[in-house]
């Protein structure tokens, strides 16, 4: 898991019907104390997270395990919320 | 996933049999604000998309968690076309 920072959302109502419901997010990766990386991605977000968050997220094949359904293909799945940090 | 512009397709007659009915698009990756990188992909288009189109990217064995691609060789797939993109900075 790695760990990011929430910087915005990206809509798209046309899309594959198992990622109906979800919405996606754009994180801002973080690394060693909590600087960014440089990196962006999108995730689907699980937990309801909203901008300026800083969340963990699954990434590859195991995102999908994250999701209520498996057969969804999401390569980034948001999965909790960093509350503190050492 | 990323966020890439369909910039064309490939044809081929002549491949794996569990290929066959898929549309592969030429994709350009972005950055997610609207900057364009030089890295491309050849993905399974799942959404009817078109040239022209900003569309969002799985890639990866995620790509094959899908009932058209399940078990089959593929590791980029087009799961949706962007409407708008909201940045908070």
């Amino acid at each position: 898991m790695r760990i990011g920072k929430v910087i915005g959302s990206v809509h798209a109502t046309r899309k594959v019907q198992s990622l109906t419901g979800y919405r996606l997010l754009i994180l801002e990766v973080l690394g060693k104390g909590l600087k960014p990386t440089g990196e962006k991605l999108i995730a689907v977000d699980t937990i309801d997270a909203g901008p300026g968050d800083v969340v963990y997220f699954v990434e590859a094949r195991d995102a999908t395990l994250a999701l209520k359904h498996e057969l969804t293909p999401s390569d980034a799945t948001i999965v909790g919320l960093v509350e503190d940090f050492e | 996933m990323f966020i890439g512009k369909v910039v064309g397709s490939v044809w081929a007659t002549r491949k794996e049999e569990r290929l066959k009915g898929f549309k592969f698009l030429i994709v350009q990756h972005y950055e997610v604000d609207g900057t364009p990188l030089r890295d491309h992909h050849i993905c399974v288009d799942l959404v009817d998309a078109g040239v022209g189109d900003m569309v969002l990217v799985v890639r990866g064995s995620s790509a094959r968690q899908t009932e058209k691609t399940k078990e089959k060789p593929v590791d980029a797939i087009i799961v949706g076309v962007v409407d708008r993109i909201d940045l908070e900075k």
